[in-house]
């Protein structure tokens, strides 16, 4: 196999050398229990309270407002199961988006069976809610309102500032699952009017299982693990200090490098498109052209399975993801693609190419080059194309 | 996940194509759960099989097995043609992962469908084959693309 060109940052990042260098003392020399009284702990109890100022400032919350979790599926559990708890006195109905990840659109299933209504809003073919539809479906007992603030396959941001104004209108508490967006995109919970958000190391240069969640203070939600006093109460467990301090200082350095990042990315990943879109026939892209995450890139085309793809893919040292039943281990391709309107033969065609600060331009010409060439095999063999093919010759 | 004789049937897939003027052709699955296997069948007077092609829409098994089963059914009369099951598609492929079963049945079915439409051309019975159901009309709607 040759090099391996690594696209699918959205799934997974690389540890950043400087976070690793952060972490390593904490396993073996710096290892005490940031909740112990002596001396010997009081190291970690700093690294842990640096991490938190870090994790905070990248969204302009204070520090006291941050708490550590395992990651951002336990973020979102926690958001909407302890807000229904503490809310159900107010009201019992959620309004969150059909575009969501599992981690939220499961939980929220989880809910209804609890006897709590959910309005699940529609997106549109670029995968955007309506305001309009959010401001309608808002009721007197509306508790919560969670849109992620990025979508994990086709990119789109959503109008976040916007729904944040329109939740705090109405008295409404706004979630937000900003476990794509957080650390690659600018994010400010006061300008935003966002009450919690969740967010993951592992998505931008931090380690694998610590998360975050941002509750803004005032916000009564209970605690989601009970247990110990750590992070006041509202998160049992000893800290998982060297998670904790890789998350601090991924976010640290995405902090420091976000706008340069932001447009380095943007630029190789329009390319990107612009390339797929010009050589590919029958091909789309899926997302929004200008509000997308930085790094991402979604496509269809026609008349071809995503699972192929990737395997021919693989086999060239390109990993990358579908939305295609196959990869999803259902009958169904991708919620989110059939949310925005593809029928499901074209929703099976798809493929997420996500970037990273590291990849680089010959990566994305050679994935196209040998993109163009894949679709082209994959067609001849499709009886879907072959049917087209008569379709257009008879016409 | 795969076998390597999987990967071989999806990397070097044989007998992929069309036949012109087909004794039968069969086509199978639907695009809604992502797997269309076509099989072309041309089947001499003494109803030998003396060439088969497939198309396939679908992931690595759906091709490996539509590839195999052509393998599978090449040479063989009808009858023995109509003998070969999903289960013989998926021994000679050194087994499938559980989710990819349904692949091979689609193999099998698309197999019968070509054998049907034969059997309809040719105004014959083949005995112990029945009409198949998973015959489907892809519907392709022309979008601006």
């Amino acid at each position: 196999m040759s090099k391996l060109i690594y696209l699918d940052n959205a799934a997974t990042t690389k540890v950043k050398d400087e976070v690793l260098k952060e972490m390593l003392p904490y396993f073996t020399e710096e290892y005490g229990n940031p909740s112990a009284i002596y001396t010997f702990a009081q190291k970690t109890r700093k690294a842990v309270d640096t991490a938190r100022s870090q994790v905070a400032e990248l969204i302009g919350a204070t520090p006291d407002e941050m708490y550590f979790t395992a990651g951002g599926s336990e973020s979102d559990n926690w958001a909407l199961k302890a807000t229904a708890d503490a809310y159900a006195d107010k009201g019992k109905h959620i309004i969150t988006s059909k575009i969501e990840h599992h981690a939220i659109l499961h939980t929220c299933e989880y809910l209804e069976k609890k006897g709590f209504e959910v309005t699940y809003l529609d997106v549109d073919s670029e995968g955007k809610i309506s305001l309009e539809e959010l401001e309608k479906a808002i009721r007197e007992d509306t508790i919560l309102i969670s849109i992620m603030a990025a979508n994990n396959e086709i990119g789109t941001i959503e109008p976040l500032a916007e729904i944040g104004r329109i939740a705090h209108e109405h008295g409404v508490l706004f979630h937000t699952d900003a476990v794509q967006a957080y650390g690659h995109i600018p994010l400010n919970v006061d300008e935003m009017n966002i009450d919690m958000l969740s967010a993951s190391g592992h998505k931008f240069g931090g380690p694998k299982g610590i998360g975050l969640m941002y509750i803004r203070k005032g916000v009564k939600i209970r605690s989601f693990i009970h247990g110990g006093a750590q992070e006041r109460s509202r998160r049992a467990g000893t800290h998982n200090t060297t998670g904790i301090i890789g998350i601090g200082t991924a976010a640290k350095l995405a902090g420091q490098d976000l706008e340069k990042n932001k447009a380095k990315q943007e630029e190789l990943r329009n390319h990107l498109i612009e390339r797929v879109l010009a050589e590919i026939p029958y091909s789309r892209l899926n997302g929004h052209k200008e509000d997308r995450l930085p790094g991402n890139a979604n496509f269809c085309f026609r008349f071809i399975e995503g699972e192929s793809l990737l395997i021919l893919l693989d086999q060239l040292g390109v990993c990358a993801s579908s939305g295609s039943a196959c990869t999803s281990g259902s009958l169904d391709p991708s919620h989110v693609l059939l949310a925005i309107g593809l029928p499901h033969e074209i929703a099976h065609g798809s493929l997420r190419l996500t970037l990273s600060e590291e990849t680089t331009l010959e990566d994305i010409d050679f994935v196209v080059d040998e993109l163009v060439k894949i679709v082209e095999r994959l067609r001849k063999m499709s009886p879907l194309y072959e049917d087209f093919v008569n379709k257009e010759k008879s016409k | 996940m795969y076998s390597e004789k999987v990967m071989d049937h999806f990397n070097n897939p044989r007998n992929v194509g069309e036949i012109e003027n087909a004794s039968g052709v069969g086509t199978v699955g639907n695009a809604k759960c992502g797997d269309i296997m076509r099989i072309y069948l041309d089947v001499d007077e003494n109803q030998i099989i003396q060439d088969v092609k497939f198309k396939t829409f679908g992931c690595g098994a759906a091709v490996a097995t539509s590839s195999m089963a052509t393998e599978l059914v090449k040479g063989k009369s009808v009858n023995e043609a109509l003998k070969v099951t999903n289960k013989a598609v998926m021994e000679a492929l050194d087994g499938l992962p559980p989710i990819k079963v349904h692949c091979s049945l689609l193999a099998e079915e698309a197999i019968h469908a070509a054998l049907w439409d034969y059997a309809e051309k040719n105004g014959i019975k083949i005995e112990g084959l029945e009409k198949p159901v998973n015959d489907i009309e892809e519907k392709i709607e022309d979008e601006d693309y």
